[in-house]
């Protein structure tokens, strides 16, 4: 386990490090200077140049490249051009919305998810799993936005149970934080959960024709036993990978969710900055994400390992 | 009043008849065999004893285990029943066992669900169950997973589970089939000796007769859900009954004349051929391992012979037939056809390679469903530099399916529309209608049943003598292997360790490694001699 441990570090640290060069070559190398770029066609060469000396582009690219890793491994991320704050700030203000907002979705449609695909398949081809897997349908095709505007209407503005919009800030405690989190995570949840119970039902059919479950049938388990202590454990592997991707998504992705319920989240930032051609809240944004997806394949790749012992031997 | 009494059994899956009153009894103490070829129903008579059946059966008749009748058992139960009163042992070692749990905790769940001790206890137990079975907890801890076992090991693990609170009936459905011959001999001891100690009641399942007619005290054959002829094991073998009975044990030991070996040269020369491996890295900066799966491997095959290939699983065979068909580079050594390497540059030799052709084991696999009987054995023409007229091609298809025994009008068929058998014969008109010199059958009869079997390996004799046939014949069957070669190596390890003539060879072996096969090999009793 300690060897699939190290090997599995090792090639996050070489992700990150790819990555990190790919962003910032991809963002040198598009055509034109990047402060150029900022300030638009009409600007002046003269300021244009300050531009130049403050964002530090006169200096050769590697040695640019170094100071930024470095910025970053020490949370310095350099100034927003736009905002004139430091962007480490912003994107720590951001973070406190998106990343609970993200978790509290996972946890959702984890939640609603796999008691959903775990029922659907035990009683596969029955009216209850007819039902979940007409429910799951409807959550995949209905797009989330929408999803939104509809608890908006029915539980903001009709029972008036949640605010309509905006974040309540931490100062106002954590009740305060997840109440107004609530609409949003459901919104992003339930389309999650629809996908995700419908991967848990699948999974877990696939299972129950394994030789091992007439194994443990033939033992004397019931068919319930059966498919928890010995079906759900195998099954939990393409879960797993799931759920990792959704974690990836949500964090980013919730940018129309959150123009919906409008809260000040890491989406929003990176839309704002695109159209304000903030290069450097960009730059230090996308690292930040990509950041996030490779650490949790991380724990992922450490999860299918806890629950499959092939994994830990093959490496 | 018997351990076992399954009586008048009928059994029908959605309305299809599956057994028609199948009859049979198992005493304390007794191994019952039950044979037949596949769809005979054996596999589901024991799965309505273990009230394991699918969803949509309907039943009839009674099967009563000390009187009580399963049939009419709540589930619940029946969950008592199974694992406590019925252990099962089931058919693919490989995957009976939960991949994610130790084996210690699977043989101790079958201890804890009865409820008959606590945890501790119950891993004690299962400790002195998997050293009884031949685990001994030193080189086997409970710790240990399935992947970390052989076939054989797992399969012992899988007996442990099913003996764990000592069942009065233990119930094994084709338990030693996937396995090695050594291994099987091993596992087949142990069955025996556990219903021995133990004065368990044995239902067996197999296919093989060999098996059968070695270990059972009464034999129970069926054919098409039916049971044909029951008895004990000696009187049923010198004083067989029904039609069927009869062709199953002749078509068992089914032997084949093959034509004379001609006076010729070297067709295929395989010299000191290497072939290595690459394993893992053990650690992270670590360099990485070499396996050697062919060891200086060296044989000729002449023109015309017909060469076998035995051995077990994992000793080379499949990687021999890779290096040979060209499909992978050799570390060494060099393999030749008519003095033409197999394998140039970084891809097989075409001129070379439109010589060989294949037979693989798996008839249902082989094949793209989707495309037409003529699509599929013309496949080999692709080799050819210059494609053949369209009247040329039709008249080999004809000619060929005609030799394999089908009928030309067969060609525009899909393949699921025939039996394995039939499927067989396909894959060999896939082979045969390029006309190559040298065809490689891997394991190509291992699939089939013993009757169709016997229909295979006469359609291989008999285009031996019409086209002058040379193949190499690789199979774990060493009865097989016998009839349908002149000439046999013996693999072990990746080397070959023995060769000679087939008939010289299992006559006197004199490798140590041959003698321990041909010793495992399960024997048909010789009848005439039963008889006197």
């Amino acid at each position: 386990m300690i060897r699939y441990t190290l090997k599995r570090f090792l090639s996050l640290c070489i992700s990150l490090a790819v990555a990190s060069l790919l962003i910032f070559f991809v963002i040198e190398i598009a055509p034109g200077d990047p402060a150029s770029f900022m300030l638009g066609i009409n600007a002046q060469p003269d300021t244009v140049a300050a531009l130049r000396a403050e964002l530090g582009l006169d200096v050769p690219k590697f040695e640019r490249y170094l100071a930024w890793t470095q910025g970053m491994l020490t949370g310095d991320f350099g100034m927003s051009y736009t905002y004139r704050t430091p962007i480490s700030q912003m994107v720590a203000d951001r973070l406190w919305v998106s990343l609970p907002l993200a978790l509290f979705a996972l946890a959702l449609s984890t939640i609603i998810a796999l008691p959903a695909g775990i029922y659907a398949a035990a009683r596969r081809g029955k009216t209850g799993d007819v039902a979940v897997m007409s429910a799951t349908q409807l959550g995949v095709a209905i797009p989330n936005f929408w999803f939104a505007m509809m608890l908006v209407l029915i539980f903001a503005i009709k029972l008036r149970w949640f605010a309509g919009g905006g974040f309540a800030g931490w100062d106002k405690g954590l009740g305060a934080v997840m109440w107004s989190l609530t609409l949003p995570a459901i919104s992003l949840a339930l389309p999650q959960a629809a996908i995700l119970a419908r991967v848990m039902r699948s999974a877990l059919l696939d299972v129950m024709n394994e030789d091992f479950m007439r194994t443990a049938r033939a033992k004397g388990l019931t068919t319930t036993q059966t498919l928890w202590k010995h079906g759900l454990r195998n099954a939990l592997i393409p879960v797993l990978t799931i759920i990792g991707l959704q974690f990836s998504f949500l964090l980013a992705g919730g940018i129309i969710i959150e123009q919906v319920f409008y809260l000040p989240g890491l989406g929003r930032l990176v839309f704002q900055a695109i159209s304000a051609r903030d290069l450097i809240v960009v730059e230090s944004v996308v690292m930040l994400l990509v950041f996030a997806v490779i650490v949790v394949n991380f724990a992922v790749d450490l999860a299918y390992a806890t629950v499959d012992p092939r994994l830990r031997a093959r490496t | 009043m018997s351990l076992l009494d399954i009586t008048n059994l009928s059994l029908s899956i959605s309305g299809t008849p599956i057994l028609r009153d199948v009859s049979l009894s198992v005493n304390t103490g007794e191994i019952v065999a039950v044979t037949g070829e596949s769809g005979s129903g054996k596999s589901l008579t024991v799965l309505a004893t273990m009230g394991l059946l699918p969803t949509r059966s309907q039943t009839t008749g009674t099967i009563a285990l000390e009187g009580q009748d399963l049939l009419t058992t709540s589930e619940a139960d029946l969950c008592n029943i199974r694992g406590n009163n019925i252990g099962m042992v089931f058919q693919e070692p490989m995957t009976a066992l939960n991949p994610v749990q130790t084996i210690g905790a699977q043989v101790a769940e079958t201890i804890l669900i009865h409820g008959t001790m606590s945890k501790s206890d119950a891993m004690a137990r299962a400790a002195d169950v998997l050293t009884r079975v031949g685990l001994p907890q030193d080189q086997f801890p409970l710790s240990r997973y399935p992947h970390e076992l052989s076939g054989g090991q797992r399969q012992r693990v899988v007996i442990a589970m099913a003996i764990a609170l000592r069942p009065k009936l233990l119930i094994a459905d084709e338990p030693t089939t996937a396995l090695d011959v050594t291994t099987q001999a091993q596992i087949l001891d142990l069955l025996q000796d556990l219903a021995r100690d133990y004065d368990m009641g044995l239902l067996m399942i197999t296919h093989d007769l060999a098996v059968v007619s070695d270990m059972a005290d009464k034999i129970v054959v069926m054919r098409l859900g039916k049971v044909v002829e029951q008895g004990e094991t000696k009187s049923l073998l010198t004083n067989m009954q029904h039609a069927y009975t009869k062709m199953l044990f002749a078509a068992s030991g089914h032997q084949v004349k093959l034509p004379d070996l001609p006076a010729s040269d070297v067709l295929l020369s395989v010299k000191n051929v290497v072939r290595d491996y690459t394993t893992p890295r053990k650690t992270v900066f670590g360099s990485k391992g070499v396996f050697r799966a062919l060891n200086g491997v060296s044989f000729d095959i002449k023109r015309g012979e017909r060469l076998g290939l035995v051995g077990e699983s994992g000793c080379g065979k499949s990687t021999l037939t890779r290096a040979i068909l060209g499909l992978e580079d050799v570390q060494d050594g060099e393999i030749t056809l008519e003095g033409a390497t197999v394998f140039t540059g970084q891809k097989p030799n075409l001129a070379v390679r439109r010589k060989m052709q294949v037979v693989f084991q798996d008839p249902f696999g082989s094949f793209n469903p989707r495309h037409k009987v003529a699509r599929l054995i013309t496949e080999p023409f692709h080799l050819l530099e210059t494609p053949l007229t369209q009247e040329e091609r039709q008249r080999l298809i004809n000619q060929t399916l005609t030799a394999v025994g089908l009928d030309p009008s067969d060609a525009n068929k899909y393949i699921h529309q025939f039996s394995g058998g039939q499927r067989q014969r396909i894959a060999i008109a896939r082979a045969l209608i390029i006309q190559p010199d040298l065809i490689v059958f891997d394991e190509a009869v291992s699939a089939l049943d013993v009757s169709v079997r016997a229909q295979i390996l006469d359609l291989l004799a008999n285009l031996s003598a019409k086209y002058n046939l040379t193949y190499l014949f690789i199979s774990h069957d060493l009865s097989v292997v016998r009839t349908i070669t002149d000439r046999v190596l013996v693999m072990q390890r990746g080397e070959i360790v023995e060769q000679g003539e087939t008939e010289q060879v299992f006559t006197a072996p004199n490798h140590p490694y041959t003698q321990e096969l041909i010793a495992a090999a399960p024997v048909l009793p010789d009848l005439q001699h039963l008889k006197g």
